[in-house]
């Protein structure tokens, strides 16, 4: 089946990304835009911009009814998700498969086995991937003498979240209650779903995560791991690839996993399992798999040379796997720093609004994914990312070395950014050690408290 | 040299008001197609296109240059948007007189002017509306959505066609105001 007309159902930087490949392959793409990104960067790229609603993501980016009669009515043969929003709904995937349009991702049923996490540790276990001890609670009682054997500190997690969202660190045993009950009824209200489960609080661990491509047959392919561990309240910074001081061994331990679990589902499209490293233990865990491709994506691409949201497209109009294993060769390393328009000195406030001027870096092995040019308007109903700054380098020190070089060529004026603390963590001693687990950022902003930023004006 | 919307706006109007149904413009980076649509009134959208593009879809893995062909059936509502230009053009067309209100889509989907297929319109020019009257309804993945006037006065034009495509926010009818 060819595709020749893609839907956009997304906004901001993976928009303009998507787009960017579209056109580099013939295809011709329609924005689905809501009315605050009707002049958006990406509405320029794309063929045409078709309005679905007012700014709030509940009246446009999340209507699947609206996204569909869209594609319909513009007669497109696909709809490509991006992240977040709709890209991880069942009900699109699945009112796509209903309509005859090609969703570019994972079935519905695909979406649905990862999407709920209890059922994926399930899926895991099966497929003889490590799982984080815990599991299911039935009751108070029941999830407190798990809570018992598995050990304090213990995360209760919400069955319906993932990305750090529904979940809460227990210390003491005689907390679970309250926990429990506190996590279930958040659970209700954010995600429709009050099942949570229990997982051990592994106290030193770090982010890696495995990229992946399947046909949707069962050939599943992995195009190495990215660590993404450091991160603030759940939230990525910077991500890296390869995962430093790694050996060869254990970072092939994980790739085999991950292409096992999604072998196991047969898993169609691009996709990513992410694993918690206990640094400790030296062992892994599988945390979750991510149905969609991912903000840092850039970064496997950086070292493999491998488009990866060609590689979607191709998967959705059945091409399958257009390269085999031993085709994928990483090359360096590669580093991606996300530029947000937040204050990191004002506990890393949001600061939408419009962005006066922008000089965004380039040169040889740099990348810049974003769709904020001089004079774009970064509206306060989305998330503040502006930017994915890449580098690309022959090993660790010379990649870093020029990410900080990078870093500092990028202006933003008219709204504040974490570009200031971007360069203080890049030149941190530990980070520059590498191999830091997710609790390193909250060490480093105790012993580095901010200064306030001023936002530069004209 | 490129066209502004305000240039398209003004070509539109020399359009509107000229015997003809469809204009052509090839300027140098640029071509322009206007066409009338089925009702009587003029579609505020227009199409551009570069010169160079293929006339076909192109086919996936082609090198082609990214094709800006119209990716709207034939006279649908809104505009084809090339770069920039045509994509800050909003389906929106300011009204033709200060007494005239448009009537806005309150949400994306496939507009009707009739309750059923066959049936006379809601409304056609000239009928007196008030603003819970119903003047059309917008289907969503089967669910019909009803749209009211919203204002009182006199129908002055009618712009969403009957089974098309329309936008959130897009220009369906012009109401002369009555007080």
């Amino acid at each position: 089946m060819q595709i020749r007309r893609i839907l956009i159902a997304n906004r901001g930087e993976i928009a303009a990304r998507v787009i960017r490949t579209c056109r580099h392959l013939g295809i011709e793409t329609v924005l689905a835009a809501s009315e605050a990104d009707r002049d958006s960067v990406p509405a320029g790229l794309a063929n045409r911009t078709v309005c679905i609603g007012p700014p709030r993501p509940t009246d446009s980016y999340l209507k699947v009814g609206t996204l569909v009669q869209a594609a319909l009515g513009v007669q497109a043969d696909a709809i490509h998700p991006g992240y977040g929003f709709l890209s991880e709904s069942p009900a699109l995937a699945r009112a796509c498969e209903q309509q005859g349009i090609t969703f570019i991702g994972p079935t519905a049923t695909q979406i649905e086995a990862v999407g709920d996490k209890l059922r994926a540790r399930a899926e895991a276990q099966a497929a003889g991937v490590p799982v984080v001890p815990g599991g299911a609670v039935e009751s108070v009682d029941a999830a407190i003498a798990l809570a018992g054997q598995i050990g304090t500190p213990v995360l209760v997690k919400a069955v319906g979240g993932g990305g750090g969202r529904g979940m809460k660190r227990v210390d003491r045993l005689e907390d679970l209650r309250h926990a429990l009950e506190l996590a279930a009824s958040e659970a209700g209200a954010a995600f429709g779903d009050a099942r949570v489960y229990l997982e051990r609080f592994v106290t030193s661990g770090r982010h890696v995560e495995v990229q992946i491509l399947g046909d949707g047959q069962g050939e599943v392919i992995h195009l190495g791991e990215r660590d993404c561990s450091v991160q603030r309240r759940y939230q990525k910074v910077i991500e890296e690839t390869p995962a430093p001081g790694l050996a060869e061994e254990f970072c092939a331990g994980l790739h085999a996993a991950a292409v096992r679990f999604a072998r196991r589902l047969a898993y169609r499209g691009a996709g990513t399992v992410e694993f918690l490293v206990d640094v400790q233990r030296h062992q892994f865990y599988f945390l979750e798999m991510n149905a969609r491709i991912q903000v840092e994506h850039p970064v496997t691409e950086a070292v493999t040379g491998v488009d990866l949201v060609a590689e979607q497209i191709a998967i959705a109009a059945g091409a399958g796997l257009r390269l085999a294993q031993s085709e994928v060769r990483r090359r360096g390393c590669a580093m991606e720093c996300r530029v947000n328009a937040e204050d990191p000195s004002r506990d890393f406030q949001p600061s939408p609004g419009v962005v006066r001027e922008v000089h965004w870096p380039a040169g040889p092995g740099v990348r810049v994914d974003t769709h904020i040019a001089s004079g774009s308007r970064i509206p306060p109903f989305y998330d503040s990312l502006m930017a994915k700054i890449i580098v690309q380098g022959a090993d660790r020190t010379s990649t870093l070395a020029k990410m900080q070089g990078v870093i500092g060529e990028a202006r933003v004026s008219g709204v504040a950014t974490n570009l200031a603390f971007h360069a203080a963590v890049l030149a941190d001693p530990e980070f520059q050690a590498g191999g830091v687990d997710t609790g390193f950022l909250t060490r480093f902003l105790e012993r580095n408290p901010l200064a306030p930023q001023a936002v530069v004006h004209g | 040299m490129s066209l502004t919307a305000k240039d398209v706006a003004e070509i539109t109007r020399l359009l509107e008001e000229s015997s003809f149904d469809e204009l052509y413009l090839e300027m140098d980076g640029l071509k322009l197609s206007l066409r009338r649509g089925a009702a009587a009134s003029l579609q505020p959208g227009a199409t551009l296109v570069p010169p160079t593009a293929p006339p076909g879809p192109p086919a996936t893995p082609s090198p082609s240059p990214p094709v800006l062909s119209p990716v709207a059936p034939a006279g649908a509502a809104s505009a084809g948007a090339a770069p920039a230009a045509a994509a800050a053009t909003p389906p929106t067309a300011p009204p033709a007189d200060p007494n005239s209100v448009n009537v806005p889509a309150p949400l994306l989907g496939t507009f009707y002017r009739a309750p059923k297929p066959g049936a006379p319109p809601f409304v056609e020019i000239g009928a007196k509306v008030e603003a819970d009257t119903i003047i059309g309804i917008i289907e969503v993945m089967k669910l019909m959505n009803t749209v009211r006037a919203g204002v009182r006065g006199v129908v002055t034009e009618i712009l969403g066609r009957d089974g098309a495509l329309v936008e959130y926010g897009e220009t369906l009818m012009r109401v002369g105001k009555s007080d």
